[in-house]
């Protein structure tokens, strides 16, 4: 088996007259986890229903485990563990009786089965709910009981369709470590439109907003991209004119947007936008040393990957 | 295990946890027991379960839908279908799944009305044979009820729909052949009594098993269970 585990190529998605995915192309490798950015209703959940074979493309093609979602979609259900949005689970059963009917479904060997439930429920710290029914559990708990489910069968491949949405900021902290380390030995996918969850839990991010791939890369790719960003200069104000100190950096070239802002008593600040990606620090530190300017302060402000996916995702907002 | 064995097993265990199954069951058995003894036994004074095999196809109409009602739609609103056909389970394996744990709740029913015939038997000989025969005529005919029931689960997402739908679907089967009594003999009779889902339990329930008959509920079954399944796959096609 090639080392891509998940190939897309031109995947699209009609309901109806609306195109919820367009043309999505991409693939992950084994032992990435992946994450899916974008607005509600971008296309990240359909997608991943069409992987896990829940529904079928209307064009274009998805290959799993080296296995074609719509032709093979058996051996592709057998190889993934997916956790639907909002975790859909029995209420009326206990976590271990959940449990031991996914086993019996995936139609694991019988004598490993409470072992493998043991184990799979330390991992996901399922303590003591064992003997709980599902529809007592806190979203929490249940969302732990929806990830031990996906790996119950030990998975190549992992997808989970926002994990961690609804949970308690404790909680969010403890399924994120738990990817974390499912993803050191699986392919996960993992969607979600919190980007600090992103920054933190994932080696490579897409991004996708109407149905559209926007973006590909790893978190820190794609800050680089928008960077050339945005600087912050203060110079001592002792006798230059704040509008000299203005006009001269923004004649700096690359130089898209130069304000005088709110600065400390005796300084001058100025916030400096810049397009392009080079660095902007080295001329105006030239500037300054040229003009004899007592420069304070010089930070350059890498962007954040909310401007990344704010710049990449707006206009596409109302869409959804 | 097979994965429709998996999911009937889940599904019987789920009868058994709600109250709701066990109200049905009494429920049913009340009525058909009250019916049996009050309006047919003690009036015609004869040893036999024929007046209760009799009721069956109209009290089926209530019983059916009770009973399947929640199998798939329920599913499909709490979003726990999702998850089950994501497993690796067919598609018409998750449908027989269903069926298979509503004829097991039926066999419980059913069960329970053998102490109809245990009474019966105190107070006069029975013929073994109708009486076999007629439950298992029940069992096929039951299949047929449950089979609309289960195919009208897969069509919609609300179990009150479902079970509207299940009982409006039978209740047509059982009324065109109630009509072949007012038909006159012919083509059109001879149809209507094919359709009708009654009709052919009235040999069944004097004691008469035909291949016609069998072959006609076990086409009901099939023809339903096929819908179910198309319905399911059908969030697949373009």
């Amino acid at each position: 088996m090639s080392d891509l585990m998940i190939e897309v190529e031109g995947l699209t998605k009609n309901y109806g007259i609306t195109r919820a995915v367009n043309k999505v192309s991409f693939g992950v490798r084994r032992g990435e986890v992946l994450g899916f950015l974008g607005p509600n209703g971008a296309g990240k959940s359909t997608t991943m229903k069409i992987l896990t074979c829940f529904l079928a493309p209307t064009a274009g093609r998805a290959l799993v485990g080296g296995h074609d979602v719509f032709t093979d979609s058996l051996e592709v259900r057998k190889r993934v563990g997916y956790l639907p949005e909002d975790t859909p689970i029995y209420r009326d059963m206990t976590v271990l009786e959940f449990l031991e009917f996914a086993a019996a479904m995936r139609g694991m060997d019988r004598d490993k089965v409470p072992g493998r439930i043991k184990e799979i429920g330390q991992r996901c710290g399922l303590g003591d709910v064992a003997g709980k029914l599902v529809g007592e559990l806190s979203k929490g708990f249940r969302q732990r009981v929806g990830l031990a489910q996906a790996m119950l069968h030990d998975p190549d491949i992992v997808i989970l369709d926002e994990p961690t949405s609804g949970l308690d900021p404790n909680q969010i902290v403890e399924i994120r470590s738990l990817i974390k380390e499912i993803g050191r030995e699986k392919t996960v996918i993992l969607s979600t439109h919190i980007l600090p969850e992103v920054q933190a839990t994932c080696s490579r991010v897409l991004i996708i907003s109407g149905g559209k791939l926007v973006a590909d890369g790893t978190p820190d790719e794609l800050r680089a991209r928008e960077r050339g960003g945005r600087y912050r200069v203060v110079v001592e104000s002792n006798g230059v004119a704040k509008d000299a100190i203005r006009d001269r950096l923004a004649m700096l070239s690359g130089v898209t947007r130069c304000e005088a802002v709110a600065g400390e008593d005796g300084a001058h600040a100025f916030a400096i936008d810049a397009g392009g990606a080079g660095d902007l620090r080295k001329p105006i530190f030239r500037a300054a040393v040229d003009n004899r300017w007592t420069l304070l302060e010089l930070a350059r402000e890498s962007a954040s990957l909310e401007d990344v996916f704010r710049n990449l995702t707006t206009g596409e907002e109302g869409k959804s | 295990m097979n994965p429709a064995m998996v999911i009937a097993r889940r599904e019987v265990r789920a009868y058994f946890n709600s109250p709701v199954a066990y109200i049905v069951v009494a429920a049913f058995t009340i009525i058909a027991g009250g019916i049996f003894f009050i309006f047919k036994f003690f009036l015609t004074q004869e040893a036999s379960l024929r007046g209760f095999f009799e009721t069956m196809p109209m009290l089926f109409m209530f019983l059916a839908p009770a009973i399947t009602m929640r199998l798939i739609a329920d599913e499909k609103a709490s979003g726990t279908l999702e998850l089950l056909i994501t497993m690796p389970v067919r598609d018409w394996q998750v449908v027989l799944g269903k069926f298979l744990a509503a004829m097991a709740l039926l066999a419980t029913t059913l069960a329970l009305t053998l102490v109809f015939a245990i009474t019966v038997r105190a107070l006069g000989p029975v013929d073994r044979g109708p009486t076999i025969g007629g439950y298992l005529g029940l069992l096929l005919m039951g299949g047929a009820y449950m089979a609309i029931g289960v195919m009208s689960s897969a069509f919609t997402r609300s179990s009150i729909v479902a079970c509207i739908v299940a009982f409006v679907i039978s209740l047509g089967l059982f009324i065109v052949g109630q009509a072949t009594q007012y038909l006159p003999a012919g083509p059109l009779q001879g149809f209507a009594s094919f359709i009708g889902i009654g009709t052919h339990f009235d040999n069944i329930s004097r004691g008469i098993i035909d291949t016609r008959d069998v072959i006609y509920y076990f086409s009901v079954m099939g023809i339903c269970l096929l819908l179910a399944t198309l319905s399911l796959e059908s969030r697949r096609w373009n």
